[in-house]
Order: C-alpha cells, then structure tokens, then sequence
C-alpha cells in the first residue's frame, strides 16, 4: 500500500467529470462546517487542498479557470472580498501545474512538504490582498491553516486516489 | 508522456492565462471594495450554494437534537428558574408600560417626535466564517423572512451586529467588532455621546477622539444612543475596560469590551426600526461615509 507502488498508468486514468465536482463540493462542505473557535485557527482549506490534488494528478481537466471559480464560490460562503480566493487559488494552480512533474516524483508523504508551501503560498496572498485593504496582521497563528493542511495532505490524496481509481479498475481490466 | 504534446496544446499559454485570471480577480476584488455592482452575482451564488451551506449546518442541527433530548431531566429546574424569571420580569414590565405612557405623555406635552418602535425577527447564527480577516456571522433569515440591509442584531445581553448582505434565505451580518464598523453610542452614567468603533479584535471596541480629561471611568456601560436612527436607542453596548490618559496626545485612549457574546448556535433578535429601508440604508452609508472622513483627517 505504499503511495509509490501505483503506477503511471493508473494515477493519469481520467477521472470522471463529476467525481472532480463532487470532490471539490465535499472540500467546500468541509470548510463551511461551523467548529469552535480554536478548531477553526487550525482548519485547513480543503477546497485548495482538492484543487491542489486534481492539478496535481488531473490537470487537464482541474486548472486554472476551475481553481478561479472555486475561489468565487469561497469568496462568497466566506464573505470575504470577491476575487481574493480566486486570485490565491488561480495562482497556486499555475504553481502547481509548473511542479507536477517534480512532484509526481515523490511519495505522498514526501510531497506534503511542498503542498504545505504551496497552501503557505495561497495564504500568503490572500494576507496581503487584505493588508492592502488596511486590516491588521491576524497574528502568525494565522498560518497554523497551511501546516495542518500539510499533514491532511497524504491523508487526503490517498483517499481521492482509491476513490477514483477503485471505480476505474473495471473499466481498466 | 502523460500529457499531451505541445503541438497539439489549444488556447493560449498558461502564463498568459494566469496573467489574465490574475488581472480578472483583481478587477473584481477593486469593485467588491468600492462600488456596489457584483452585489447581484454574489447573491445568485449565494443561492446556488445555499443547499450546501444548509448541509454543512446539519451536523450541528443533529448535535442540538440530540443535545435536546438528553438534557430533557434538566427541564424541571430550567421551568423552574425561568418562572421565577418571569415573575420578576413581569413586575418590570409594569413599570414599564407605565412609564411608556408617562414617557408619551411628556413627550406630547413637550411636542418631541415619538421615540421608533422596533419589531423583531428570531434568527438563528449559522456559521461563522474562517476567514480571520472579517468578523462576520451568517444568520438563517434572509430578505424572504424580512431581513434587510441596515437592520441591528442583538441577543439577550446587547448589541451583536448590523446586516450587511442579504440573500434570499440566509444574510451575512458584520460585528460591530469589524473595523469598519461603529455603533453611535452613549455613557449610560452621565449620557456623554460618542461613537464606539470596532477594532477588529475579538470583543474589542474603541471610543475615538475623545478628549484626555473627558468623563469616562472603566467600568461604565455603553448603550446606544439612537442618533441615526440605524440602532435604536438604549441597548447594551460594551462595558469600558481600559481609560489610558496621555497627557502627550490629544485624545484619550479608551478600550470597551463587548457585551453580547458571539459564541455558536445562538439565537439572536433581529430589530427593525420602523424607517423606510432607503433612510435606513442612507443612514448607514452616512455613517461609513463619517467614519471614513475622520479617518481620513485624522491620518
């Protein structure tokens, strides 16, 4: 079961168009559950976290426009600024379809370091559209997101992975 | 390999995209900021999304269940306590209507305009969002229930929010935490009026431009003082908590903290002044407008 005994062939089958948008509404689900105060200071962005896996193993069909809207559809749950996360997520995309290759390379756990950066990347952003707009620097717990999202990030990938490969294997066979 | 070669590749390039989406999102984010046309867009995605929204609260609505059901062996005492609750709230509310009338009666004599009654909507707090960077919490009435721009927010102990956002079944209300945001308010002890703006700290509220040797000790209670007819007059505010005098600065520094609480699934009153909804919004621009100038003068 180690991340590196799946094979080439079966991490680039397509996956099905509508198990990417269930993927990326269950993220959203995720991110809009209402938790207590200290849960969310640690709550990663599973949206960024989806987008990061599909473009990562999937970027033909999860790039950069799908990342954009994503990051609409979260500017408006989240009442933040239109376009904030869209310009994070869009950015982070263009990131990740650059590295796949380099990242491809590595196992899951291997790869969570470099996730945790490009997560650390897209807060980034969105910190300094706000900074722009004159609010205050939130403290550094702030990224507390990014580095649980690194360590979600083999959890998650493992369980997007087995989903969409397991409902392939007949088709494969 | 796995890709298909780049003589094939349609569209333009990605880094011409990334450049195009990166100048898109910063188009939108300059007009979300400071006009007021994506208002329609974000509400139909509101309403598209709002199914999962109201998917994401079910876990908390199945908790409270379920919360209900075993606590049903506290009832008795809760009945109890709120009985005696009643009583001495009833005895109050004599009063009240009697200095109401005695109130409307010296109002008439003194030909003043009639204090705005308020109605009220229950609602309930549905999520509060992750974002560190505005304070706001999403309410489960929308513009389909009664809610409109403009209106105040208050639980049990005082002033909570004013909505910002309305959507067919659900609004998004700003704290008066937010840093855009301030309440016209008054000392309770000696009805000195000022304006208390958020800081965008948890519970935390400024009274600004208030002189050094000015009446204020901590300790005080802040209520609303009903100028700009937006809050109506008399609610609990804050209670002040830190009055630092500086003889080397202007103003004195003066630190409130809020009294509602803003803690999960929690009912809260939504109060409606009874003001037509475009003096209502005008009244609240007037105020951000005010807000924006002194900031600006005092920069």
């Amino acid at each position: 079961m180690t991340p590196t005994n799946y094979s080439k062939e079966e991490i680039t089958l397509p996956a099905k168009g509508w198990f990417i948008i269930l993927s990326l509404l269950v993220g959203l689900l995720l991110n809009l559950l209402p938790v207590n105060e200290s849960l969310l200071i640690l709550r990663p962005d599973f949206v960024a976290l989806v987008l990061l896996f599909w473009g990562v193993y999937q970027p033909q069909r999860v790039g950069m426009s799908v990342a954009f809207v994503m990051g609409l559809l979260m500017d408006v749950v989240n009442s933040s600024m239109f376009g904030q996360h869209a310009l994070a997520y869009s950015v982070m995309i263009f990131i990740v379809l650059l590295l796949r290759r380099r990242i491809h390379v590595f196992g899951l756990l291997k790869q969570a370091p470099q996730i945790g950066l490009l997560l650390l990347f897209a807060q980034f952003i969105i910190l300094l559209t706000e900074l722009l707009k004159r609010s205050d620097f939130p403290g550094w717990h702030y990224f507390l997101a990014s580095f649980t999202g690194m360590l979600l990030w083999p959890l998650i990938s493992l369980l997007l992975k087995m989903s969409h490969s397991s409902k392939h294997d007949p088709n494969a066979l | 390999m796995e890709t298909t070669p780049q003589f094939f590749k349609h569209g333009p390039s990605s880094l011409v995209r990334l450049v195009f989406f990166i100048q898109l999102s910063l188009a939108l984010m300059v007009v979300d900021t400071h006009f007021k046309y994506l208002y329609e867009v974000r509400q139909t995605i509101a309403v598209v999304l709002y199914p999962i929204q109201n998917l994401a609260y079910l876990p908390t609505a199945i908790s409270n269940l379920a919360n209900n059901f075993f606590i049903a062996r506290d009832l008795a005492d809760e009945n109890a306590h709120f009985k005696q609750q009643h009583l001495i709230d009833s005895g109050k509310l004599q009063q009240l209507s009697a200095l109401t009338i005695e109130n409307e009666h010296l109002r008439k004599l003194l030909e003043a305009t009639p204090k705005n009654k308020s109605k009220a909507i229950l609602a309930e707090i549905r999520s509060v969002p992750r974002d560190p960077f505005n304070l706001t919490i999403i309410l489960d009435k929308g513009s389909q229930n009664g809610a409109q721009n403009g209106q105040v927010i208050v639980d049990n102990l005082g002033v909570i929010g004013q909505i910002t956002h309305t959507y067919p079944w659900s609004s998004e209300a700003a704290l008066i935490t937010d840093k855009n945001h301030s309440v016209p308010v008054q000392i309770l002890r000696n009805g000195l009026r000022s304006v208390a703006s958020g800081t965008g700290k948890y519970k935390t509220l400024e009274l600004n431009y208030m002189a050094n040797n000015v009446d204020i000790q901590e300790g005080d209670q802040i209520v609303t003082s009903g100028i700009g007819d937006v809050y109506p007059s008399g609610l609990p505010v804050a209670l002040v908590s830190k009055v630092k005098r500086d003889i080397s600065s202007a103003f004195a520094y003066i630190i409130c903290t809020t009294i509602a609480g803003v803690d999960r699934n929690k009912q809260v009153l939504i109060l409606s002044p009874q003001l037509p909804p475009e003096n209502l919004m005008d009244s609240a621009n007037i105020y951000l407008e005010d807000k924006e100038s002194e900031k600006n003068d005092a920069h």
